[in-house]
Protein backbone atom coordinates (compact mmCIF):
# COMPACT_ATOMS: atom_id res chain seq x y z
CA UNK A 1 0.00 0.00 0.00
CA UNK A 2 1.02 3.26 -0.79
CA UNK A 3 0.47 6.98 0.19
CA UNK A 4 1.84 10.19 -1.63
CA UNK A 5 2.13 12.53 0.92
CA UNK A 6 3.15 15.45 -0.94
CA UNK A 7 0.30 15.50 -2.92
CA UNK A 8 2.10 18.50 -5.42
CA UNK A 9 3.81 15.27 -6.94
CA UNK A 10 -0.16 14.49 -8.69
CA UNK A 11 0.93 14.63 -12.47
CA UNK A 12 4.05 12.26 -11.62
CA UNK A 13 1.88 10.11 -9.18
CA UNK A 14 -1.29 10.10 -12.12
CA UNK A 15 1.05 9.04 -14.52
CA UNK A 16 2.00 6.36 -12.42
CA UNK A 17 -1.47 5.32 -11.88
CA UNK A 18 -2.37 5.71 -15.40
CA UNK A 19 0.25 3.54 -16.80
CA UNK A 20 -0.12 0.19 -13.92
CA UNK A 21 -4.00 0.42 -15.18
CA UNK A 22 -5.78 1.94 -12.77
CA UNK A 23 -7.74 4.32 -15.73
CA UNK A 24 -6.99 5.24 -19.10
CA UNK A 25 -4.09 7.22 -19.90
CA UNK A 26 -6.18 9.61 -21.91
CA UNK A 27 -7.32 10.96 -18.42
CA UNK A 28 -4.00 12.24 -17.91
CA UNK A 29 -5.06 15.20 -20.40
CA UNK A 30 -7.81 16.29 -18.39
CA UNK A 31 -5.37 17.24 -15.36
CA UNK A 32 -6.45 20.59 -13.30
CA UNK A 33 -9.05 21.20 -15.83
CA UNK A 34 -12.73 21.95 -14.85
CA UNK A 35 -14.85 18.72 -14.25
CA UNK A 36 -11.44 16.57 -14.28
CA UNK A 37 -11.12 13.31 -11.75
CA UNK A 38 -7.69 13.96 -11.99
CA UNK A 39 -7.12 17.59 -9.44
CA UNK A 40 -4.31 19.58 -8.77
CA UNK A 41 -3.95 17.73 -5.49
CA UNK A 42 -5.10 14.16 -4.92
CA UNK A 43 -8.47 13.40 -3.27
CA UNK A 44 -10.78 10.83 -3.53
CA UNK A 45 -14.04 12.64 -4.01
CA UNK A 46 -14.20 11.77 -7.40
CA UNK A 47 -13.75 8.42 -7.03
CA UNK A 48 -10.36 8.07 -8.70
CA UNK A 49 -9.08 4.56 -8.64
CA UNK A 50 -5.46 4.38 -6.93
CA UNK A 51 -6.20 7.37 -4.61
CA UNK A 52 -7.03 6.82 -1.16
CA UNK A 53 -6.94 9.77 0.98
CA UNK A 54 -6.86 13.59 -0.29
CA UNK A 55 -3.06 15.28 0.06
CA UNK A 56 -1.73 18.39 -0.27
CA UNK A 57 -1.81 20.24 2.76
CA UNK A 58 1.75 18.59 3.94
CA UNK A 59 2.70 16.59 6.62
CA UNK A 60 -0.12 14.44 7.01
CA UNK A 61 0.94 11.62 5.21
CA UNK A 62 3.15 9.66 7.70
CA UNK A 63 0.08 9.83 10.38
CA UNK A 64 -1.87 8.26 7.96
CA UNK A 65 0.37 5.27 6.81
CA UNK A 66 1.20 4.53 10.42
CA UNK A 67 -2.83 4.07 10.67
CA UNK A 68 -2.67 2.06 8.01
CA UNK A 69 0.08 -0.20 9.32
CA UNK A 70 -1.54 -0.65 12.58
CA UNK A 71 -4.75 -2.00 10.82
CA UNK A 72 -2.89 -4.33 9.01
CA UNK A 73 -1.45 -5.32 12.15
CA UNK A 74 -4.70 -5.83 13.69
CA UNK A 75 -5.88 -7.60 10.76
CA UNK A 76 -2.92 -9.85 10.53
CA UNK A 77 -1.25 -8.60 7.21
CA UNK A 78 2.35 -8.36 7.27
CA UNK A 79 2.63 -6.60 3.75
CA UNK A 80 4.60 -3.44 3.59
CA UNK A 81 3.07 -0.16 4.00
CA UNK A 82 5.40 2.75 1.84
CA UNK A 83 5.00 6.49 1.78
CA UNK A 84 6.50 9.26 -0.14
CA UNK A 85 7.55 12.79 1.35
CA UNK A 86 9.05 15.83 0.41
CA UNK A 87 12.11 17.25 1.95
CA UNK A 88 10.56 20.69 2.46
CA UNK A 89 7.69 18.93 3.55
CA UNK A 90 9.51 17.59 6.93
CA UNK A 91 9.25 21.10 8.17
CA UNK A 92 6.01 20.37 9.25
CA UNK A 93 5.66 19.14 13.23
CA UNK A 94 3.07 16.26 12.38
CA UNK A 95 5.51 14.58 10.50
CA UNK A 96 7.54 14.55 13.84
CA UNK A 97 4.56 13.62 15.58
CA UNK A 98 4.02 9.95 13.41
CA UNK A 99 7.84 9.83 13.56
CA UNK A 100 8.34 9.43 17.18
CA UNK A 101 4.91 7.55 17.45
CA UNK A 102 6.11 4.84 14.51
CA UNK A 103 9.44 4.08 16.80
CA UNK A 104 8.16 4.63 20.05
CA UNK A 105 5.45 1.88 19.30
CA UNK A 106 7.62 -0.04 17.16
CA UNK A 107 5.76 0.21 13.69
CA UNK A 108 8.34 -1.58 11.85
CA UNK A 109 6.04 -2.77 8.27
CA UNK A 110 6.61 1.09 7.00
CA UNK A 111 9.12 2.38 4.51
CA UNK A 112 8.94 5.94 3.90
CA UNK A 113 10.71 7.20 1.42
CA UNK A 114 11.67 11.12 1.42
CA UNK A 115 12.33 12.96 -2.32
CA UNK A 116 15.33 14.49 -1.03
CA UNK A 117 15.79 17.49 -3.74
CA UNK A 118 17.37 19.72 -1.71
CA UNK A 119 14.65 22.76 -2.97
CA UNK A 120 11.34 23.71 -2.03
CA UNK A 121 9.09 27.00 -3.33
CA UNK A 122 11.00 30.29 -1.87
CA UNK A 123 15.06 28.39 -2.75
CA UNK A 124 17.29 25.82 -1.46
CA UNK A 125 15.72 23.78 1.87
CA UNK A 126 19.51 24.92 2.91
CA UNK A 127 18.56 29.24 2.92
CA UNK A 128 14.84 29.07 3.07
CA UNK A 129 14.11 26.40 6.82
CA UNK A 130 17.78 23.87 6.87
CA UNK A 131 16.79 20.41 7.88
CA UNK A 132 20.21 20.55 8.70
CA UNK A 133 21.52 16.57 9.57
CA UNK A 134 18.34 15.02 8.76
CA UNK A 135 20.22 11.28 8.87
CA UNK A 136 21.33 12.40 12.14
CA UNK A 137 17.32 13.57 13.03
CA UNK A 138 15.61 10.23 11.97
CA UNK A 139 18.11 7.84 13.46
CA UNK A 140 17.53 9.91 16.86
CA UNK A 141 13.82 9.41 16.46
CA UNK A 142 14.46 5.79 16.17
CA UNK A 143 14.10 5.34 12.72
CA UNK A 144 16.49 3.18 10.44
CA UNK A 145 17.95 5.24 7.50
CA UNK A 146 19.00 3.99 4.17
CA UNK A 147 20.47 6.53 1.25
CA UNK A 148 18.94 5.87 -2.25
CA UNK A 149 20.21 7.98 -5.73
CA UNK A 150 16.74 9.10 -7.13
CA UNK A 151 18.01 8.97 -9.91
CA UNK A 152 19.15 5.75 -10.39
CA UNK A 153 17.14 2.92 -10.84
CA UNK A 154 19.47 0.09 -10.64
CA UNK A 155 20.27 1.79 -7.18
CA UNK A 156 16.55 2.33 -6.38
CA UNK A 157 15.87 -1.27 -7.08
CA UNK A 158 18.87 -2.56 -4.58
CA UNK A 159 17.97 0.22 -1.68
CA UNK A 160 14.21 -0.72 -1.91
CA UNK A 161 14.73 -4.67 -1.77
CA UNK A 162 17.63 -3.63 1.22
CA UNK A 163 14.57 -1.54 2.99
CA UNK A 164 11.92 -4.52 2.70
CA UNK A 165 14.30 -6.88 4.04
CA UNK A 166 14.93 -4.74 7.05
CA UNK A 167 11.36 -4.62 7.79
CA UNK A 168 9.77 -6.90 10.57
CA UNK A 169 12.53 -5.59 12.93
CA UNK A 170 10.66 -3.19 15.41
CA UNK A 171 11.85 -0.30 13.74
CA UNK A 172 10.36 1.89 11.28
CA UNK A 173 12.76 2.56 8.17
CA UNK A 174 13.00 5.31 6.38
CA UNK A 175 14.94 6.10 2.78
CA UNK A 176 16.17 9.81 2.06
CA UNK A 177 16.32 9.30 -1.83
CA UNK A 178 18.90 12.47 -3.47
CA UNK A 179 17.25 13.11 -6.81
CA UNK A 180 17.96 16.70 -8.55
CA UNK A 181 15.38 17.81 -10.32
CA UNK A 182 15.13 18.32 -13.91
CA UNK A 183 17.38 15.25 -14.23
CA UNK A 184 18.29 14.67 -17.39
CA UNK A 185 17.23 17.98 -18.97
CA UNK A 186 19.92 20.69 -19.40
CA UNK A 187 18.03 23.23 -19.37
CA UNK A 188 15.81 22.12 -16.52
CA UNK A 189 19.09 20.74 -14.39
CA UNK A 190 21.15 23.27 -11.49
CA UNK A 191 18.49 25.98 -11.96
CA UNK A 192 15.20 26.94 -9.18
CA UNK A 193 12.93 28.02 -12.28
CA UNK A 194 11.34 25.14 -12.99
CA UNK A 195 10.24 24.35 -9.48
CA UNK A 196 6.26 24.50 -9.95
CA UNK A 197 6.72 25.62 -13.62
CA UNK A 198 5.22 23.55 -16.42
CA UNK A 199 7.09 23.72 -19.96
CA UNK A 200 5.77 24.94 -23.22
CA UNK A 201 4.76 22.66 -26.32
CA UNK A 202 8.48 23.25 -27.49
CA UNK A 203 10.29 22.86 -24.39
CA UNK A 204 8.65 19.96 -23.75
CA UNK A 205 9.16 18.70 -27.10
CA UNK A 206 12.80 19.60 -26.55
CA UNK A 207 13.53 18.25 -23.12
CA UNK A 208 11.65 14.86 -24.14
CA UNK A 209 14.18 14.72 -26.86
CA UNK A 210 17.09 14.53 -24.51
CA UNK A 211 15.71 11.51 -22.04
CA UNK A 212 16.77 8.15 -23.25
CA UNK A 213 13.14 6.72 -22.57
CA UNK A 214 10.28 8.75 -23.46
CA UNK A 215 6.86 7.59 -23.44
CA UNK A 216 5.12 10.10 -25.93
CA UNK A 217 1.90 8.71 -26.29
CA UNK A 218 -0.11 11.86 -25.80
CA UNK B 1 -46.00 21.22 30.49
CA UNK B 2 -44.65 17.60 29.65
CA UNK B 3 -43.18 15.98 33.11
CA UNK B 4 -39.54 15.34 32.58
CA UNK B 5 -38.05 13.13 35.59
CA UNK B 6 -34.93 13.76 36.42
CA UNK B 7 -33.60 9.86 37.28
CA UNK B 8 -29.44 11.56 38.10
CA UNK B 9 -26.75 13.80 37.89
CA UNK B 10 -24.04 12.46 35.54
CA UNK B 11 -21.55 13.81 33.55
CA UNK B 12 -22.47 13.29 29.23
CA UNK B 13 -18.60 12.28 28.91
CA UNK B 14 -19.14 9.09 31.18
CA UNK B 15 -22.10 8.18 28.73
CA UNK B 16 -19.33 8.39 26.09
CA UNK B 17 -17.02 6.20 27.89
CA UNK B 18 -20.24 3.49 28.37
CA UNK B 19 -21.40 4.00 24.93
CA UNK B 20 -17.63 3.59 23.69
CA UNK B 21 -17.03 -0.06 25.81
CA UNK B 22 -20.72 -1.33 24.46
CA UNK B 23 -19.61 -0.15 21.11
CA UNK B 24 -16.18 -2.23 21.28
CA UNK B 25 -18.07 -5.49 22.48
CA UNK B 26 -20.46 -5.18 19.66
CA UNK B 27 -17.59 -4.55 17.04
CA UNK B 28 -14.38 -6.05 16.86
CA UNK B 29 -13.40 -3.32 14.05
CA UNK B 30 -13.77 -0.43 16.67
CA UNK B 31 -10.54 0.90 17.80
CA UNK B 32 -9.84 3.69 20.26
CA UNK B 33 -7.13 6.60 20.26
CA UNK B 34 -6.48 9.20 23.01
CA UNK B 35 -3.66 12.28 22.87
CA UNK B 36 -2.96 11.60 26.91
CA UNK B 37 -6.79 12.07 28.46
CA UNK B 38 -7.96 8.98 29.11
CA UNK B 39 -9.36 9.79 32.60
CA UNK B 40 -10.41 12.73 31.03
CA UNK B 41 -12.58 11.11 28.25
CA UNK B 42 -13.38 7.76 30.27
CA UNK B 43 -12.01 5.38 28.15
CA UNK B 44 -10.34 3.56 30.61
CA UNK B 45 -12.69 0.97 30.46
CA UNK B 46 -12.62 0.50 27.11
CA UNK B 47 -8.55 0.82 27.58
CA UNK B 48 -8.91 -2.46 29.87
CA UNK B 49 -10.89 -4.79 27.82
CA UNK B 50 -9.42 -3.92 24.40
CA UNK B 51 -5.97 -2.92 25.29
CA UNK B 52 -4.56 -4.40 21.57
CA UNK B 53 -7.39 -2.10 20.27
CA UNK B 54 -6.23 0.75 21.85
CA UNK B 55 -3.47 3.53 20.80
CA UNK B 56 -2.44 6.39 22.94
CA UNK B 57 -0.41 9.18 20.58
CA UNK B 58 0.86 11.29 23.88
CA UNK B 59 -0.02 15.11 22.94
CA UNK B 60 0.04 14.79 19.49
CA UNK B 61 -3.61 14.99 18.22
CA UNK B 62 -2.98 16.19 14.75
CA UNK B 63 -0.51 12.76 14.36
CA UNK B 64 -4.26 11.22 15.80
CA UNK B 65 -6.23 12.28 13.37
CA UNK B 66 -4.12 11.16 10.64
CA UNK B 67 -3.67 7.54 11.94
CA UNK B 68 -7.31 7.48 12.80
CA UNK B 69 -7.87 8.25 8.95
CA UNK B 70 -5.29 5.62 8.27
CA UNK B 71 -6.89 2.95 10.20
CA UNK B 72 -10.32 3.22 8.80
CA UNK B 73 -8.59 2.09 5.49
CA UNK B 74 -8.14 -1.52 6.82
CA UNK B 75 -11.53 -1.28 7.64
CA UNK B 76 -11.28 -0.38 11.70
CA UNK B 77 -13.76 2.58 12.84
CA UNK B 78 -11.47 4.48 15.30
CA UNK B 79 -13.13 6.89 17.78
CA UNK B 80 -10.71 10.11 18.93
CA UNK B 81 -10.56 11.16 22.55
CA UNK B 82 -9.58 14.51 23.68
CA UNK B 83 -10.58 17.76 24.74
CA UNK B 84 -12.92 19.64 21.87
CA UNK B 85 -10.98 22.43 21.46
CA UNK B 86 -8.04 19.74 20.47
CA UNK B 87 -10.40 18.08 18.66
CA UNK B 88 -11.32 20.81 16.29
CA UNK B 89 -9.79 24.25 16.70
CA UNK B 90 -6.27 22.69 17.02
CA UNK B 91 -6.26 19.76 13.95
CA UNK B 92 -9.07 21.49 12.15
CA UNK B 93 -7.03 21.18 8.72
CA UNK B 94 -6.15 17.40 9.48
CA UNK B 95 -10.05 16.60 9.96
CA UNK B 96 -10.71 18.70 6.93
CA UNK B 97 -8.08 16.69 4.21
CA UNK B 98 -7.77 14.01 5.98
CA UNK B 99 -11.13 12.64 7.01
CA UNK B 100 -14.07 14.52 5.96
CA UNK B 101 -12.63 16.20 2.61
CA UNK B 102 -11.50 11.86 2.25
CA UNK B 103 -14.67 10.90 3.84
CA UNK B 104 -12.85 8.33 6.55
CA UNK B 105 -15.13 6.64 8.99
CA UNK B 106 -13.70 8.34 11.93
CA UNK B 107 -15.80 9.51 14.69
CA UNK B 108 -13.97 12.19 16.52
CA UNK B 109 -15.37 12.57 20.28
CA UNK B 110 -14.98 15.73 22.12
CA UNK B 111 -15.24 16.10 25.87
CA UNK B 112 -15.04 19.16 27.85
CA UNK B 113 -17.00 20.87 25.23
CA UNK B 114 -18.18 24.86 25.83
CA UNK B 115 -18.78 27.15 28.80
CA UNK B 116 -19.85 24.39 31.23
CA UNK B 117 -15.97 23.03 31.78
CA UNK B 118 -15.37 26.06 33.78
CA UNK B 119 -12.69 27.08 35.97
CA UNK B 120 -10.05 25.61 33.31
CA UNK B 121 -11.39 29.31 31.71
CA UNK B 122 -11.55 30.17 28.29
CA UNK B 123 -8.47 28.60 26.35
CA UNK B 124 -10.10 25.55 27.24
CA UNK B 125 -13.89 26.44 26.35
CA UNK B 126 -14.37 26.18 22.98
CA UNK B 127 -18.11 27.45 21.71
CA UNK B 128 -16.25 27.48 18.08
CA UNK B 129 -16.30 24.03 17.44
CA UNK B 130 -19.93 23.36 16.51
CA UNK B 131 -19.38 25.62 13.56
CA UNK B 132 -15.84 24.65 12.47
CA UNK B 133 -17.11 21.02 12.33
CA UNK B 134 -20.60 21.47 10.65
CA UNK B 135 -19.09 23.41 7.59
CA UNK B 136 -16.81 20.39 6.68
CA UNK B 137 -18.31 18.33 3.98
CA UNK B 138 -19.28 14.32 4.78
CA UNK B 139 -19.16 15.16 8.33
CA UNK B 140 -21.89 14.81 10.70
CA UNK B 141 -22.43 16.57 14.08
CA UNK B 142 -23.73 15.20 17.04
CA UNK B 143 -24.11 17.13 20.19
CA UNK B 144 -25.69 15.28 22.93
CA UNK B 145 -27.93 16.49 26.07
CA UNK B 146 -27.55 13.88 28.90
CA UNK B 147 -25.74 10.99 30.11
CA UNK B 148 -28.02 8.53 28.29
CA UNK B 149 -28.28 10.12 24.88
CA UNK B 150 -24.65 10.19 25.02
CA UNK B 151 -24.30 6.32 25.48
CA UNK B 152 -27.21 5.88 23.12
CA UNK B 153 -25.19 8.41 20.20
CA UNK B 154 -21.92 6.74 20.97
CA UNK B 155 -23.40 3.35 20.39
CA UNK B 156 -25.36 4.47 17.23
CA UNK B 157 -22.39 6.24 15.13
CA UNK B 158 -20.51 3.20 14.91
CA UNK B 159 -23.18 1.92 12.77
CA UNK B 160 -22.76 4.83 10.95
CA UNK B 161 -20.89 4.86 7.64
CA UNK B 162 -19.16 8.56 7.49
CA UNK B 163 -17.30 10.73 9.98
CA UNK B 164 -18.88 12.02 12.90
CA UNK B 165 -17.92 14.90 15.41
CA UNK B 166 -19.84 13.92 18.78
CA UNK B 167 -19.27 16.85 21.53
CA UNK B 168 -19.70 16.55 25.20
CA UNK B 169 -19.47 17.82 28.44
CA UNK B 170 -16.84 17.57 31.96
CA UNK B 171 -20.00 18.28 34.66
CA UNK B 172 -22.42 16.25 35.92
CA UNK B 173 -25.58 17.50 34.38
CA UNK B 174 -29.41 15.85 34.91
CA UNK B 175 -30.44 12.61 33.39
CA UNK B 176 -33.84 12.84 31.83
CA UNK B 177 -33.60 10.93 28.55
CA UNK B 178 -35.23 7.08 28.77
CA UNK B 179 -32.01 4.61 29.26
CA UNK B 180 -33.51 2.87 26.56
CA UNK B 181 -34.34 5.20 23.96
CA UNK B 182 -32.32 4.94 20.38
CA UNK B 183 -30.56 7.76 19.27
CA UNK B 184 -31.52 8.34 15.80
CA UNK B 185 -28.91 10.12 13.45
CA UNK B 186 -30.21 13.69 12.47
CA UNK B 187 -33.42 12.71 14.58
CA UNK B 188 -35.05 15.91 16.52
CA UNK B 189 -36.59 15.16 19.79
CA UNK B 190 -39.87 17.34 20.26
CA UNK B 191 -39.91 17.65 24.13
CA UNK B 192 -43.07 19.37 24.76
CA UNK B 193 -45.79 20.55 22.14
CA UNK B 194 -46.84 23.99 22.89
CA UNK B 195 -47.99 27.09 20.49
CA UNK B 196 -47.30 30.37 21.98
CA UNK B 197 -43.23 29.96 21.74
CA UNK B 198 -40.72 27.96 20.21
CA UNK B 199 -37.12 27.02 22.06
CA UNK B 200 -34.87 25.37 20.20
CA UNK B 201 -31.87 23.69 22.76
CA UNK B 202 -28.58 22.10 22.19
CA UNK B 203 -26.52 20.09 24.46
CA UNK B 204 -26.50 20.85 28.30
CA UNK B 205 -28.85 23.92 27.54
CA UNK B 206 -32.02 21.25 26.60
CA UNK B 207 -32.49 20.44 30.35
CA UNK B 208 -32.49 24.37 30.88
CA UNK B 209 -35.01 24.71 28.15
CA UNK B 210 -37.56 22.15 30.05
CA UNK B 211 -36.85 24.04 32.98
CA UNK B 212 -37.73 27.49 31.06
CA UNK B 213 -40.27 26.07 29.88
CA UNK B 214 -42.19 25.05 33.35
CA UNK B 215 -41.22 28.62 34.77
CA UNK B 216 -43.12 29.58 31.22
CA UNK B 217 -46.08 26.98 31.80
CA UNK B 218 -46.55 28.36 35.54
CA UNK B 219 -46.97 32.06 33.66
CA UNK B 220 -49.44 30.59 31.15
CA UNK B 221 -47.29 30.66 28.20
CA UNK B 222 -47.21 27.23 26.33
CA UNK B 223 -43.07 26.37 25.41
CA UNK B 224 -42.89 23.97 22.48
CA UNK B 225 -39.09 22.63 23.33
CA UNK B 226 -36.99 21.07 19.94
CA UNK B 227 -33.85 19.74 20.30
CA UNK B 228 -32.03 21.17 17.52
CA UNK B 229 -29.53 19.33 15.31
CA UNK B 230 -26.40 20.94 13.72
CA UNK B 231 -27.03 20.62 10.79
CA UNK B 232 -24.29 20.03 8.04
CA UNK B 233 -24.22 22.90 5.65
CA UNK B 234 -23.24 20.83 3.15
CA UNK B 235 -26.60 19.09 3.11
CA UNK B 236 -28.30 21.51 0.70
CA UNK B 237 -25.74 20.95 -1.58
CA UNK B 238 -25.84 18.57 -4.77
CA UNK B 239 -23.04 16.19 -3.71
Amino acid sequence: MFFLSNGHLSAVWYSVLARSGYFDVKELATFRKLNTRLQGHPATAEGLPGIRIASGSLGQGLSVAIGAALAKKLNGDKSIIYSLHGDGELEEGQNWEAAMFAAAKKVDTIIATVDYNGKQIDGPVDEVMSLGNLKAKWEAFGWLVLEMNGNNIADILSVMTKAKEMTGKEKPIVILMKTEMGFGVDFMMGTHKWHGNAPNDEQTEKALAQLEETLGDY
Amino acid sequence: MKKYTVTGQKDTRSGFGEGLLEAGRKNPNVVALCADLIGSLKMDAFVKEFPERFFQTGIAEANMIGIAAGLTIGGKIPFTGTFANFSTGRVYDQIRQSVAYSNKNVKICASHAGLTLGEDGATHQILEDIGLMKGLPNMTVINTCDFNQTKAATIAIADHEGPVYLRFGRPKVPVFIPEDQKFIIGKALLLNEGKDVTIFATGHLVWKAIEAGEILAEKGIDAEIITSIPLNLWMFSPY
